[in-house]
């Protein structure tokens, strides 16, 4: 695996595979009472969160911690941050600190890359302005595997504003790479000009696409981009594009619903399908930090350089 | 390459048997025992056992599977992340008498390991220790309760063994450690 | 009893003196004395300078550049940046307005040229805002400024915001004869963008401007030339469109005239997939086509002129996150060699007519008078001296004070060997001499 993880891009066909199939056995751990190894004792992770993201950073710490590693959490409402110190600075002292992984969270995409430049650590991207969310992407890939066992051939919609998703990028690369074919469905406003070269469909049309779906996936969409004009107002867009009770009618039997969280119950889903048994949402969450713990552990657990012999 | 052989099919067969008896003579019978095998080779033991207790004694053990792959003591030191394999102990081992199988007992630092990742699953009334093969070269303070054979290696030659349920045969051989041919 | 030097040897391009072939060159003082036989004839005692296997040209010009004096001397100061031009091959430079305080009257105006004096490096032509403040709404004291020389004007870094100002300034300049040149971007389609707006735009999650915000405005501008017969001249154009009417505005005989910059013909918006700060630049670069239809409009005189915009910034501004840094790159001691590199070892354009792009036209358009060529006795001796064929590794730091680079780390053929001031090497052996 590489050294950093900033984008889906960086991570083969065959890194998901292993990335997904050690996840299984960090779920088990999960299930024990001492839910906790030993394996990245001694190591320094630090969740660097320039926006308010409590659930992620949760399932970063809880990650981090289940491997007896130390954590050190630096967010915006703490103290340099806020005074206004520059992102090369706060690496400079992290590294300092002696930060094997940093993972962070920052409103500007790119900055994970910015990031690599000033540590010496594992740079972990867990959101990026509007580019990608990888760890995102891949806990939704457990998830679905884990309830449909393959991707090969799987239909998935991904359902709203994907223009300004980091997890549809992320989410449509990983489903592209593993063979599931995917379709983009929103208003006009919301959906990149020429997403078809990322090697998805488009459609502008919700009720054409759900009843031949084998997964349903909504994105958030703020109340916001009503006010900057991409669709004239939310209840039109709930009534066009949201996921209601009568649509989930029209989808297939077997079918998955899930949503990265938070939701903005009324506007892309409605409440009472957000809580019916096939919506997976809670499921994304647990499975999200086995997901992380692989992922630290693939990325910390090896030297990259020296190596020892085989021991037993 | 030179290789020996150093168990075929039938001496292991019977090393299992007589572990077998033994663990039921040492424990006076099958009650509190469970077999935990040490991934990867270990749990298809441990089965074995527990087959041959049961034809023995006509008690059915738990046997669990137990990956000690996050408690080595070598992590970030290889090249790359050691490959995970699965654990599962779908019982209680607090009070019960806990026997580790594993393939080849070397170093010691597997079984110090899986002595760690055990007392997170509970509290044992006591560990023991069952292998197919003691090679010797202990670096830790740790010894087998059950042999199958006791076989003196240098350090730098090479155990493998194969089990039916993984590699089609059953055997364990010694091979001399591969030399590389300098240039002249 | 005054210097002189002669050069020998060198193969001088000098598209104004209709020259194209090796000719030794005769400076006596301040001014040319001689080219061709006559001057090797006449340099007895003469300090002899060899150009075996290298090309003599009249000094670059370039006519968009940012020396950052007064208001930001951290970045660059009228004499690094003036120094920085010379060991590009630059005897002329004209620097934009939107200093701080903005040169919207004639004491900015002075107090940089003062400046530039001082320093005796090249010749600096500062340029005059169109609007004060750069507001976009009142005219600046141009006819005040045109009275002391400025020949150019331009609210560079900003776009003139309506097209009534605009044609406001056309009407009003042309009692001054002198050139508005406008940075075209229209304000709206351009709001908060990181780069272009295309496929990678979209990949990378970045704000971005489709080409439109820029051709918009060209047509815009080019219709106020139209209406007005004022002399207009466009910046650093990015985009397939904007060449377009360029091409249709002078087939109809407007005095329209462009330029374009050394990184618009060498990279694309692909370079930015590494989220590269030193990519980032306004107008930003745009896809491999509108770089194509870049090349092909300079090649063919479409586009007059090649200018740096050269854009100093401070280390720690351009070391932050992408949408945190402010767009430019540096760019005069790398020009000719990028224009070598990328145009004229691929074939695409010559020699002569890449010095008819960086000095000649440069020279006539901003009314540089002493630049530009032609190469013959009695001009004003400023010149350049460059190895078209070395190849060099492109590091930090620079002559300029910034470092702010897209070329760092790149292979570029072409360096400057010589350039001559007035007369006075202020560059020799590529090294600036003071």
């Amino acid at each position: 695996m590489k050294k950093h993880l900033l984008s889906i891009n960086d991570v083969s066909r065959e890194d998901i595979v292993r990335i997904l199939d050690t996840a299984e056995s960090f779920r088990e751990v999960g299930t024990r009472v001492i839910k906790k190894v030993p394996a990245l004792r001694g190591r320094t992770v630090v969740n660097l969160f320039y926006e308010n993201s409590t659930r992620t950073r949760i399932s970063f710490e809880l990650a981090a911690k289940r491997l007896s590693a130390d954590v050190i959490n630096f967010t915006t409402s703490g103290t340099s941050v806020a005074k206004g110190e520059s992102l090369k600075d706060t690496a400079l002292t992290l590294q300092a600190m002696g930060a094997d992984a940093i993972v962070i969270r920052h409103s500007s995409s790119g900055s994970p890359y910015t990031l690599t430049k000033w540590v010496r650590g594992s740079v972990l991207n867990a959101g990026d302005g509007t580019h990608e969310h990888p760890t995102q992407a891949l806990l939704d890939l457990y998830t679905i595997r884990e309830r449909l066992g393959r991707f090969e051939g799987l239909r998935v919609a991904i359902i709203g504003d994907v223009l300004h998703s980091r997890v549809a990028r992320s989410l449509s690369f990983a489903l592209v790479k593993m063979g599931a074919e995917v379709t983009l469905v929103g208003p006009p406003t919301l959906i990149p000009p020429d997403a078809e070269a990322w090697g998805v469909q488009v459609s502008y049309d919700i009720d054409g696409v759900l009843p031949k779906l084998d997964v349903c996936y909504m994105l958030r969409v703020q109340r916001e981009r009503q006010r900057q004009q991409y669709f004239p107002s939310v209840r039109e867009y709930a009534h066009l594009f949201g996921l209601t009770r009568e649509r989930v009618g029209m989808l297939p039997e077997g079918a998955l619903i899930m949503h990265p969280g938070p939701m903005n119950r009324g506007v892309e889903i409605d409440s009472d399908v957000a809580d019916l048994p096939q919506a997976l949402m809670e499921d994304q969450v647990t499975n999200g930090i086995a997901v992380r713990m692989s992922l630290l552990y693939l990325m910390l657990g090896g030297a990259g350089a020296e190596a020892v012999s085989d021991d037993e | 390459m030179g290789s020996a052989q150093l168990l075929d099919e039938g001496e292991i067969r019977r090393a299992i048997t007589r572990i077998a008896h033994e663990i039921l003579e040492r424990n006076h019978g099958a009650e509190s025992v469970v077999l935990v095998g040490i991934a990867a080779r270990g749990d298809d033991l441990a089965r074995r056992l527990a087959g041959e207790i049961e034809r023995i004694e006509g008690v059915k053990l738990p046997v669990g599977a137990l990956d000690i792959t996050f408690y080595r003591d070598d992590i970030g030191m290889r090249a790359e992340a050691p490959e995970v394999h699965e654990t599962r102990i779908d019982f209680d081992i607090n009070a019960k008498v806990v026997v580790l199988v594993d393939d080849v007992l070397f170093s010691g630092r597997t079984i110090r390991a899986a002595m760690d990742a055990l007392v997170d699953f509970g509290r044992p009334a006591a560990i023991q220790l069952a292998v197919l093969v003691d090679r010797g070269h202990r670096e830790l303070p740790i010894r087998a309760d059950y042999v199958g054979k006791n076989a003196p290696t240098r350090k730098d030659e090479i155990v493998r063994v194969a089990v039916k349920e993984v590699d089609g045969e059953d055997s364990v051989v010694v091979e001399e450690p591969r030399v590389v041919e300098e240039p002249r | 009893m005054s210097e002189r030097t002669l050069f020998r040897g060198a193969h001088v391009v000098d598209p104004a003196g209709g020259r194209d072939g090796v000719a030794d060159v005769l400076v006596d003082g301040e001014r040319i004395a001689a080219v061709g036989e006559e001057a090797s004839g006449a340099s007895a005692g003469a300090k002899v300078v060899e150009c075996d296997g290298l090309v003599m040209a009249p000094g670059l010009v370039d006519m968009h550049t940012h020396l950052r004096e007064p208001g930001r001397e951290d970045k660059e100061t009228v004499e690094t940046g003036c120094r920085a031009a010379a060991v590009g091959g630059f005897t002329a430079v004209a620097p934009m307005a939107n200093t701080d305080p903005v040169a919207d009257d004639p004491a900015v105006i002075e107090e940089v040229r003062s400046l530039a004096v001082r320093a005796g490096l090249c010749d600096v032509f500062p340029v005059g805002a169109i609007t004060k403040d750069l507001g976009g709404e009142e005219m600046a004291a141009i006819g005040e400024m045109a009275v002391i020389g400025v020949r150019m004007f331009s609210d560079d870094g900003r776009c003139v915001p309506t097209a009534r100002v605009l044609r406001n300034a056309l009407q009003y300049s042309k009692a001054f004869d002198v050139l508005i040149a406008e940075h075209c971007e229209d304000p709206t389609l351009a709001e908060g963008a990181q780069m272009h707006e295309g496929y990678h735009s979209y990949t990378l999650g970045l704000a971005a401007q489709p080409a439109e915000a820029e051709e918009i405005i060209v047509f815009r501008d080019i219709s106020m030339a139209r209406l007005t017969g004022g002399r207009l001249h466009l910046q650093h154009l990015s985009a397939t469109g904007s060449v377009e009417l360029v091409r249709q505005a002078k087939a109809a005989g407007l005095r329209v005239t462009a330029e374009v910059t050394p990184h618009h013909l060498s990279f694309t918006d692909e370079d930015l997939t590494t989220y590269d700060t030193n990519f980032k630049v306004n107008p930003p670069l745009r896809t491999a086509e509108d770089r194509e239809a870049l090349r092909g409009a300079i090649a063919d005189g479409t586009i007059d002129a090649i200018a740096t915009d050269h854009a100093p910034h401070a280390v720690e501004e351009k070391d932050a996150e992408f949408d945190q840094a402010p767009p430019g790159m540096i760019g005069l001691e790398t020009a000719l060699a990028a224009v070598i590199t990328h145009l004229v070892d691929p074939g695409k354009m010559t020699l002569t007519r890449t010095i008819e792009a960086m000095s000649t036209a440069p020279a006539r358009l901003m009314g540089a008078t002493d630049h530009g060529g032609p190469i013959e006795g009695g001009r004003q001796a400023n010149l350049v001296v460059f190895d078209p064929s070395a190849m060099w590794v492109v590091e930090a730091p620079f002559t300029s004070r910034s470092r702010n680079s897209a070329f760092l780390g790149t292979t570029l053929h072409g360096r400057v060997v010589h350039t001559m001031f007035r007369g006075e090497l202020v560059v020799a052996d590529g090294k600036a001499q003071r």
